[in-house]
């Protein structure tokens, strides 16, 4: 029997990694994810679990001690925000290339300036590009969820890439909704133990890690390394199918909510969703064909699964909760419109940034969009693509 | 279970589905494989004759280019040797001449 409780987003993912009980943490604190090193070491504290707990003095540092510790041969886990994730950057980088399938626990945060500590995607969109899996969180129970799934989708022979499990700062991690968590026991056999084949500390075999690469090599490491991100789709699917099993709750790629004869739909990714389900089903109940489709894999990207899903959906806004500036949209948008081009019947698609720094985005607002979409259905044009939602001077929902 | 190709038969045709993950290199010993001594423009010469054996040498190469066998160091491996002359600067017996390399 699975175990009722009432938990924050860092509360859960503090648990899981108390239940995972991974061989190293390295952590500096950073608002909104303080609070998963500040239990877990009370964990450590406790003696709940043997992890080497490693108090660093920046986040950089944090991320260098996972690579070495993971590179050891054990399982390395850290959790940061915003700011805390930009001083890791280099690392990042590292890990991922090095091939050392870290989990870090990501609280988003906007990214300064000017100075915010509320949520949106700015951080971990600002290393989409790092090579490191991402998979998103909806809420607590998603956000607990992901982390019992984290490693076994890293770690596997196929992938060997580092992974960030994100939830939504503030809103998720620090609102406390019901969960299910699962049995410790359940945990440890479904987590089970991290065995690398080659590893620093086997003594029988030594190993050198992160070598200089010349021009000859390079790009074939590279190419390994992108394969290794296409290798994930699979290893998602399938560990989410076994941990389906175990719990009776199903993920897969991206989630597919009343897209069935849906004309208009929107692309949304983290806690946003729960809102806009919401609007969704206000207006279904109104008879309008409104449907949503959720990103829980950014890294890997599903592009032939969300093509597929999107095509003959009439007009579509992808929600992006980060600004890419690039001067026409935001990088879930990019993408999105990239995976509809060349299915045979292409939505009409718009983009709106939205919730940047912690602006609230209410059900009002998703209405607003679709009705945008009606609009633009009716007019047989998209008009502006890039859009911000919200904005005093702009386009704003009401109240 | 990957099967690594041996670091002896990595060359610049390995494919990037053959190439190890990472760059790692799963084995030791691999710098016998390669010739880094050709770096050099400086170069010690070991004169045995004045040699005592007292070994202040062989500790400070930061190449590990000076062999120790049953007590006893070795002429340099010039294979790997980098001719910086911290050994020539610690000997006090002279037993190591310290000049530019001729090639």
């Amino acid at each position: 029997m699975s175990i009722r409780e009432r938990l924050s987003g860092n509360e859960a993912v503090a648990f899981a990694f108390k239940q995972i009980n991974p061989d190293v943490m390295g952590a500096f604190p950073i608002t909104p994810s303080t609070e998963i090193p500040q239990y877990f070491s009370q964990y450590v504290n406790n003696g709940e679990v043997d992890t080497e707990f490693v108090p660093v003095e920046s986040e950089h540092s944090a991320m260098s001690c996972c690579i070495g510790a993971e590179a050891a041969g054990g399982r390395a886990v850290t959790a940061t925000s915003s700011a805390g994730l930009a001083l890791m950057y280099e690392v990042l980088y590292v890990a991922a290339s090095a091939r050392l399938p870290i989990t870090l626990a990501c609280v988003n945060r906007a990214l300064t300036g000017p100075i915010n500590i509320n949520n949106d995607h700015s951080d971990s969109m600002g290393a989409r590009d790092s090579g490191w899996l991402q998979l998103y969180s909806e809420n607590n129970q998603e956000a607990y969820d992901n982390m019992l799934m984290a490693m076994r989708i890293a770690e596997h022979p196929d992938v060997r890439l580092p992974i960030m499990i994100c939830q939504d700062g503030f809103i998720t991690s620090h609102a406390i909704e019901n969960i299910e968590l699962v049995e410790d026991e359940l945990v440890k056999k479904f987590v089970g133990e991290y065995e690398p084949q080659e590893y620093l500390l086997k003594k029988e075999n030594p190993l050198s890690v992160g070598p200089y690469d010349i021009s000859p090599y390079y790009m074939e490491h590279r190419v390994s390394q992108a394969q290794a991100m296409k290798n994930a789709k699979q290893v998602i699917l399938d560990v989410s199918a076994e941990f389906a099993e175990m719990t009776g709750r199903s993920y897969g790629l991206f989630e597919e909510f009343m897209m069935e004869d849906a004309e208009r739909a929107i692309v949304i990714i983290g806690s946003s969703a729960g809102t806009a389900k919401e609007a969704v089903k206000q207006l279904r109940a109104k008879g309008e064909k409104v449907g949503l489709i959720k990103l829980r894999a950014f890294r890997p990207f599903p592009m032939e699964e969300l093509g597929a899903a999107l095509n003959g959906v009439k007009a579509v806004a992808v929600m992006d909760k980060s600004e890419g500036f690039s001067a026409c949209g935001g990088p879930v948008f990019a993408e999105t419109r990239s995976a509809c081009y060349g299915q045979p019947e292409q939505p009409m698609m718009i983009n709106y940034v939205y919730g940047l720094g912690g602006r609230d985005v209410r059900v009002e607002s998703i209405q607003y969009v679709f009705e945008r979409l009606t609009e633009i259905i009716e007019n047989g044009t998209t008009g502006e693509v890039y859009r911000h939602l919200d904005v005093r001077g702009g386009e704003y929902s009401g109240l | 279970m990957r099967k690594y190709v041996p670091a002896s038969e990595v060359n610049e045709n390995i494919t990037w589905q053959d190439i190890a993950p990472g760059g790692e290199v799963p084995e030791g010993g691999t710098s016998d494989l390669f010739n880094t001594g050709d770096w050099r423009t400086m170069v010690p010469t070991f004169i045995e004759e004045k040699c005592k054996q007292c070994l202040l040498c062989f500790p400070v190469c930061p190449d590990s280019s000076i062999p120790v066998v049953d007590g006893k160091r070795l002429d340099f491996d010039y294979k790997h040797c980098k001719g910086c002359g911290v050994c020539y600067k610690v000997c006090p017996f002279g037993a190591i001449t310290f000049g530019k390399e001729e090639k």
